[in-house]
């Protein structure tokens, strides 16, 4: 039987693992955390329509069957070319036999403190994100610092993306749709709360993502077209620097609250895997397909695969696509082979 | 016995119209100084300071000391051409009137000596001088062979790039490498024929002799020598080398007291005059990193020279000054720049009235100035409020909300428009009646120790963290952190503070060397000097600098300006962080209020426990 490594155990290396498995291949899903389930295991309710991130985990983790084991803290030590494919060396010393290898290995968050100007790890009251899913998830409740509940909350968008200066021209996606379905519900859970949202466009581009945007405006969140210059905390209190870009002035709005929405990065681990596979990397750090239309899993050199947003910033329905076109496109190459 | 040949004339028409030019050219600048420069070269000229200006002029134009410290090489090169040029006009003129008795000879006499004086009788110790002559021409002709090879290559030179030459220097360039090895053919024709020559003439004489007509040849040699020195002297005016003249007015006008301001006047245009071509800065240049070259002072002297100079090209540079620190001439390129950027750019209407009006608020000994961009940076802000704090100093902090230094437009040439931000800030920094004006930024310190009129101490965090150290009041206790330190551009070569930072880091841990430290510091490529280029090709060159600053494997790597700090922090993979904020971390609690009791008054530390007392 031919055997698939699938590197990465975030949606799309659990969904590809699951199809794998079905079309009768071996899978061996190496993952280095703890545990599977990546990003979107982090993530509370999910846009556009609010349902628990555990739902589509619980319903990707049914699929799996026994022809697919997991192995989690895996380090990567080598992968070598063997006559009849791959060998995958651990850094316990075990080699993982493969007849074909996805690459799965996603994202990384931007990490907010390259932003100093906007505080974090510095200010008590600026979080990211990806912080307000888990304080969602963990806490049910928000609150600053001193333990109170904010009246005035910010997000910031494009923090670590469309910023030259930061490194990163690419825009993240997902982040615009994350940060209006993060200001609805603080707007929720708090009614009496003043809500901002600091943005340079919205870009609202799959589908039921302008309604959303549409029902927040109607919960009343300010929207302030104009880009974050810097952040000051005083007394607890977040002042924020903007130029409101629609009317032309600089403008200065003190929250007690500041949530950043953070971007996708490619990671560091993937750039070494891909220098282990010979695969090419883009000019934004993403490893680059063959083709970006019509070969988005393939990557020029045999048997090595791609699936989900190793590729560049994904929502979770185009990961999962992508991630059945990749189990699709590596039975055929294993039937042939 | 002759003096005269009509071969001399090219010589001396060439040597006319030359000394003609420098006079009217020197007349031109020093008219055009200003009132306040011209009483200063008055005062100058019947001073000391004249006489050590000739001392210098014999140093750096003759031997070329700084080239030599530069480049052994390439100051070996200047020094045989122009000091043994030198020294063989002087050895002929004494030899001249040793032979004819008078005082003064016609200036091509003793040029041309060999042709006129073939009777050796006719001078005292004529074999000493005829070998000293020799020797002082073979001198002269090493440095031509070794300038013949630079061009060809210049890596033996340690160069990766020479000047790139245009038509009237090739004409010059040529026209000089010929004059010696015409000398040397003309010398040892005559040679042959009447046995007046040296060790080296007599035998060239001797060896050409045996299969070449030397009594045919030796006239023509006079006049094809005299004619390349005439070539060569109306080469001169279009040509680099008319920076020799330049430099010694420069000198002189230097130790006088006359300096660049970032207003080009008539001294700017002397010191681009000065600029020998000789390449120094090509290879310091960073942009070519980014692949723009032909920026550096070189090439944008020259097009002030030729009068092609582009907007594009007083733009194409950091103002890094990587390349002013190693000019042998200390040309201050970058005042040159930011005035001929006053030319160029656009003046906009400014309007700062927005800025908060100054608030007298409480009085304080130490003002404290962030600068915007430690706004931009506040876990430094931070730690230096902890310092302050630790240190129990009376501070106010004057710009909480962010007023800008106005460096950056001077920078860009707009001078109008920043002092409207100069005025402001005196205004605001009197009225806080300190004693102390303390910065986080480089940048602000350069503008308010060069552009502002403050009768107060202007000194970054480093020395002020340094001094607080000396006098006990801040400890920082031993620590095993490696460190890696990138000098700041306007901290390092820009304000000559090097050794605080290192002090203090020393303190605190161990600090790594590095190749690029000090004056060969790197620009950390986020630098305000250089508005069109783009954010693909800065991050290039701090991808580099930050690879070379982090290849020992630092703990951090330690800055002392926020936009450094800003700059590498996308990069590195080590933590970026300023000296304030290593500082901050470390400081201990352990001084005692007795320690600081003593250490009052010139810090600016508040003496709580006396004052209670009386
Ligand atoms: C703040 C935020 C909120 C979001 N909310 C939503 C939402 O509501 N709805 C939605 O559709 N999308 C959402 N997304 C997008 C969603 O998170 C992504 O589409 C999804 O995570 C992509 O899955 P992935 O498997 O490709 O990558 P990841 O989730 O990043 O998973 C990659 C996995 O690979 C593992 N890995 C990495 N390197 C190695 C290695 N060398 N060896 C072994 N394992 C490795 C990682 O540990 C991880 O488990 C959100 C994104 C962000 C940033
Ligand atoms: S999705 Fe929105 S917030 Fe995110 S990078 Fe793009 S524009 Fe910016
Ligand atoms: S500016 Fe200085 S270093 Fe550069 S070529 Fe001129 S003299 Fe040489
Ligand atoms: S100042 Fe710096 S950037 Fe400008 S020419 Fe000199 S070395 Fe190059």
């Amino acid at each position: 039987m031919r055997q698939v490594v699938i590197i990465g155990g975030g949606v799309a290396g659990l969904e590809a693992a699951g199809f794998l498995g079905k079309m009768g291949h071996q899978v061996v899903l190496l993952e280095k955390e703890k545990a599977v389930g990546g990003h979107v295991g982090k993530w509370d309710r999910l846009f556009p329509n609010r349902r628990q991130g555990s739902e589509v985990m619980d319903f990707i983790r049914k699929k799996m069957d026994e022809k697919v084991s997991i192995i989690t803290e895996a380090g990567i030590k080598s992968i070598d070319t063997s006559p009849d494919g791959y060998a995958v060396v651990l850094t316990n010393g075990e080699a993982i036999r493969a007849d074909a290898i996805l690459l799965a290995t996603g994202f990384e968050l931007f990490d907010a403190r390259k932003k100093e100007e906007y505080g974090y790890g510095i200010y008590d009251n600026v979080i990211t994100s990806a912080d307000l899913e888990r304080i969602f998830r963990e806490e049910g409740k928000i609150t600053t610092a001193d333990g109170q509940a904010p009246q005035k909350v910010a997000f910031v968008h494009c923090v670590g993306s469309r910023d030259e200066k930061a490194g990163n021209v690419y825009c993240s996606k997902v982040c615009c749709v994350t940060g209006v379905k993060q200001a609805i519900e603080v707007k929720e859970m708090m009614p009496a709360a003043k809500v901002y949202s600091f943005y340079m466009d919205i870009r609202m581009f799959d589908r039921h993502f302008e309604e959303l945007y549409i029902e927040a405006q109607q919960q009343g969140i300010t929207f302030i077209r104009g880009r974050l210059s810097e952040v000051y905390e005083d007394q607890g209190k977040v002042q924020c620097k903007v130029e409101d870009t629609l009317t032309g002035k600089p403008m200065k709005v003190t929250v007690d609250l500041l949530v950043l929405l953070v971007g996708f990065m490619p990671s560091p681990e993937t750039k070494r895997l891909a220098g282990m596979l010979k695969i090419n990397i883009g000019s934004d750090g993403f490893v680059l397909p063959i083709d970006g239309h019509i070969s988005q899993n393939e990557t020029g050199v045999p048997g090595i695969f791609l699936a989900g947003a190793v590729t560049g910033p994904k929502c979770i329905a185009t990961t999962l696509s992508d991630a059945r076109s990749a189990a699709l496109q590596i039975d055929q190459y294993l039937k042939t082979k | 016995m002759r003096n005269y040949d009509p071969f001399v004339l090219p010589f001396m028409l060439g040597f006319l119209f030359l000394v003609v030019l420098i006079i009217y050219k020197f007349a031109q600048w020093l008219i055009r100084l200003n009132m306040r420069e011209k009483v200063l070269f008055r005062h100058g000229m019947l001073s000391r300071k004249f006489l050590h200006a000739g001392n210098e002029v014999f140093m750096e134009s003759l031997i070329h000391r700084k080239m030599f410290k530069a480049n052994p090489l390439l100051g070996y090169m200047h020094m045989s051409l122009a000091f043994g040029w030198f020294l063989l006009i002087v050895l002929g003129n004494v030899e001249s009137r040793l032979h004819t008795g008078a005082h003064l000879n016609m200036p091509y006499f003793p040029i041309f000596l060999k042709f006129f004086v073939t009777e050796k009788e006719t001078i005292p110790f004529y074999g000493g001088f005829t070998n000293l002559m020799d020797f002082l021409l073979l001198m002269v002709l090493s440095g031509v062979f070794l300038a013949l090879i630079k061009r060809m290559t210049s890596r033996i030179f340690g160069m990766r790039r020479t000047t790139n030459l245009k038509v009237g220097d090739k004409i010059a360039l040529i026209t000089l490498w010929l004059i010696f090895p015409l000398r040397l053919f003309a010398e040892s024709l005559t040679a042959a024929q009447h046995h007046n020559g040296g060790f080296m003439t007599e035998n060239v004489g001797q060896f050409l002799a045996a299969f070449l007509p030397t009594d045919q040849l030796s006239y023509p040699a006079w006049w094809l020598y005299s004619i390349s020195l005439g070539a060569f002297f109306v080469a001169v005016p279009f040509s680099r080398y008319m920076h020799i003249p330049a430099e010694i007015l420069l000198i002189y006008l230097r130790h006088f007291g006359i300096h660049s301001t970032k207003v080009y006047s008539s001294f700017s245009e002397l010191e681009v005059y000065s600029c020998s071509r000789c390449g120094v800065c090509i290879d310091k240049c960073q942009l070519h990193t980014a692949d723009i070259h032909f920026n550096t002072p070189t090439y944008f002297f020259r097009a002030i020279r030729e009068r092609s100079l582009s907007g594009d090209l007083t733009d194409a540079c950091l103002l890094c000054d990587r390349c002013t620190a190693a000019c042998p001439v200390e040309i201050n390129t970058t005042a040159i720049r930011i005035a001929k950027r006053a030319t160029f750019s656009t003046s906009f209407k400014s309007d700062f009235s927005y800025l908060p009006a100054n608030h007298t608020r409480r009085k304080a000994d130490v003002a404290y100035f962030a600068g915007c961009m430690t706004h931009l940076t506040p876990a430094i802000r931070k730690a230096m409020i902890a310092i302050l704090e630790h240190a129990k100093v009376k501070y106010h902090f004057i710009d909480e909300q962010g007023i800008c230094c106005g460096r950056p437009l001077m920078m860009t040439g707009r001078l109008e428009e920043a002092q409207q931000l100069v005025r402001k800030n005196e205004a605001l920094i009197k009225g806080s009646g300190a004693r102390i004006l303390l910065l986080s930024c480089p940048i602000c310190l350069k503008a308010f120790r060069e552009d502002y009129h403050l009768d107060i101490r202007i000194m970054h965090h480093s020395e002020y963290i340094c001094e607080l150290m000396d006098r006990q009041i801040l400890q920082i206790p031993a620590g095993t952190q490696l460190f890696s330190f990138h000098d700041p551009c306007e901290l390092g070569r820009g304000s000559g503070i090097f050794d605080q930072p290192r002090k203090i880091l020393s303190e605190a841990g161990k600090l790594v060397k590095s190749k690029f430290e000090k004056e060969n510091s790197f620009c950390c490529g986020g630098s305000l000097g250089h508005t069109s280029l783009s954010q693909a090709q800065r991050n290039i060159i701090t991808q580099e600098v930050v690879n070379e600053l982090t290849k020992n494997n630092p703990d951090s790597l330690v800055t002392a300006c926020p936009l450094c700090k800003k700059t590498f922090t996308r990069w590195s993979e080590v933590p970026v962080k300023d000296i304030a904020e290593i500082v901050a971390e470390v400081i201990s609690l352990g001084s005692t209020q007795s320690d600081r009791e003593q250490n009052t008054n010139s810090l600016g530390i508040k003496v709580h426990e006396k004052q209670k007392r009386k």
